[in-house]
């Protein structure tokens, strides 16, 4: 058994920049660097891409990955990843192709399926958490539907002996416990252990988020250096406590502030962070300053895993419909609201069965916080008037859009009219019990 | 003494489906007792009226002295769904620091000394 293992963080989401992981692989002395790529909507958005190709649906940056990190995955640093998205085993044949183009042939890959539940989903017809209805009597599509996947696969892989595991949804964090899991040989009811090793990967799932990105705020929080922010990196103990720090040469920082904030980011009960493996409580977790860009995280603890598994339900909802145009100069809030008065009148001829939803914003005075938008001193002179709407036929969408176009012959001096129009691929959660989903690993070659 | 959260403490928040939640962590620990005073699920469902439609739960995260502040119904359907130009609802802890609280007596901020870095 190793005595710390050390997790590097290269990815938080499917379009993050690959460069400071690559500065991590080289220069952080790491035993594994971790890839997240996946978001509530990415992975249904890869499922799409693959019914298009039954090559793709995974991560696109797949290639570059491999191209960057299979040379150091060959000197023996581990790469854990969620990047093979909607298709991990055709990720891991890309990833093994390219391993034989750089002559890299002994680096040992696998691939970890079984959490595209779409068909059980399909059968089971449960009700969403959303708004408690049925899958079934809501009125778009599923197009896919998966399960988020504990460390246990992606351990059993790292156990046989892998250099490189490409899954599909595994829980962000998992991603991390695994490899403290395979470093430390904990084993899969060892809670609080479990608990704390899943602290260590939510502090670091974010990437940046805990080297300063997503933290300034001058002149009450500044972070140096933002230009060149870096990814984090872990040193862990046996017992799960855990150094966050970053290498000198990145910009940003790690303190006890910034290890804080991440600590709360999308967490609801602190007591009871579910995840696949855990249920993890957040409650006696502490930082503590142990030198510069250097901060310690304890403390975690564990009760048992839930017995059912989060499932993300993508549906196709129709279209979105988003269009801008500004004002500036004396008098364009006022200008900025005629347009806005205009727009709404119009929008009132349209077929509101087909228009599901829409909404006309002032970008400068109140598009964010609506209602809750506090009250300005005074009005700026440059303002944007945004309509969004929710349709069901594309064409509509795309009316919709020159509805705002054709405000260029509305109050004086409107310009700069920007039109986008985007399929809908709503998500929403449910459940499905744990036994319901086996999870595989497959080597390849 | 009247003053705004900002001078406090600093959030971040997060989205999963349509639920928003906002940490809130006073720069100076000894602060969060006051706070959890000052900074109730009623007035931060006032500042965020309009904006988040259901039930909101304030939880305690005692070993970093922090408030987490959880909001059902608060993004507009979620970022997949939601019309607002901030669908993950990135800045509602921006939002939660334009909330003013009442300091003790002789309070003064904490922030530039902790802001001091490099």
């Amino acid at each position: 058994m190793k005595e710390t293992v050390r997790i590097g963080w290269g990815s938080a989401y499917a379009d993050d920049n690959l460069d400071p992981a690559e500065d991590l692989a080289q220069f952080g002395r790491l035993d594994a660097l971790c890839f997240d790529a996946l978001a509530e909507r990415t992975l249904a958005l890869a499922q799409i891409r693959r019914r298009h190709d039954p090559l793709q649906g995974y991560d696109l940056r797949l290639d570059e990955f491999g191209r960057r990190f299979l040379p150091y995955a060959a000197q023996g640093l581990k790469l854990v990843t969620n990047m093979g998205a909607a298709n991990p085993m055709a990720a891991a044949h890309r990833l093994s192709q390219i391993a034989q183009e750089m002559g890299l042939g002994t680096v040992r890959i696998a691939a970890v399926t079984g959490d595209d539940v779409t068909d059980a989903i399909l059968a089971l017809d449960p009700l969403l958490d959303e708004n408690g209805r049925a899958l079934s009597q809501m009125p778009g599509k599923p197009v896919c539907a998966n399960a988020y996947i504990g460390a246990e696969p992606l351990v059993q892989a790292l156990n046989q002996g892998a250099d490189v595991v490409v899954g599909g949804r595994i829980a962000d964090p998992s991603l991390g416990l695994a490899v403290l899991r395979h470093g430390f040989g904990w084993s899969d009811t060892d809670w609080n252990r479990l608990g704390q090793g899943i602290v260590v990967g939510h502090v670091l799932e974010c990437g940046t988020h805990v080297t300063g990105g997503n933290f300034a705020d001058p002149p009450y929080r500044v972070v140096p250096h933002l230009d060149r922010l870096g990814m984090p990196l872990a040193e862990v103990k046996g017992d799960g406590s855990a150094i966050i720090g970053k290498l000198d040469s990145s910009g940003g920082m790690v303190t006890t502030e910034t290890v804080k904030a991440q600590l709360v980011y999308e967490i609801h009960n602190p007591a009871q962070y579910f995840t696949p493996d855990v249920t993890a409580d957040f409650c006696g977790v502490e930082v503590l300053p142990i030198g510069p860009d250097r901060v310690m995280v304890v403390g975690g603890r564990g009760t048992a895993r839930p017995q059912t598994l989060k499932v993300l339900v993508g549906i196709d909802e129709g279209w979105h419909a988003e269009a801008e145009i500004s004002f500036a100069g004396p008098g364009a809030y006022e200008r900025a609201r005629l347009s806005q008065q205009i727009l709404l009148q119009r929008v009132e001829h349209y077929d509101r069965q087909d228009v599901a939803e829409v909404r006309c914003d002032l970008i400068g005075i109140n598009a964010i916080f609506g209602p809750a938008s506090p009250q300005p001193a005074s009005f700026p002179e440059d303002v944007r008037v945004r309509l969004a709407a929710h349709t069901w036929h594309q064409d509509t969408a795309e009316r919709l859009t020159r509805e705002v176009e054709w405000q260029y012959f509305g109050p004086s001096g409107g310009g700069g009219v920007r039109r986008r129009v985007t399929p809908r691929l709503a998500m929403y959660s449910t459940r499905i019990d744990a036994q319901a989903v086996r999870p595989r690993v497959a080597f390849i070659g | 003494m009247r003053v705004s959260l900002r001078e406090v403490a600093y959030t971040r928040s997060g989205d999963k489906s349509d639920t928003s939640n906002v940490g809130v962590v006073p720069y100076r620990p000894d602060d969060l007792a006051w706070l959890e005073r000052e900074l109730t699920v009623d007035r931060v469902r006032e500042a965020f009226s309009g904006l988040v439609v259901g039930d909101i739960r304030r939880y305690v995260l005692p070993g970093i002295h922090a408030l987490n502040f959880v909001m059902e119904h608060a993004l507009g359907g979620g970022v997949s769904r939601s019309l607002n130009l901030d669908a993950h609802g990135k800045s509602w802890g921006n939002l939660m620091l334009s909330m003013e609280v009442e300091a003790p007596q002789g309070w003064s901020p904490a922030w530039p000394e902790v802001s001091a870095h490099d």
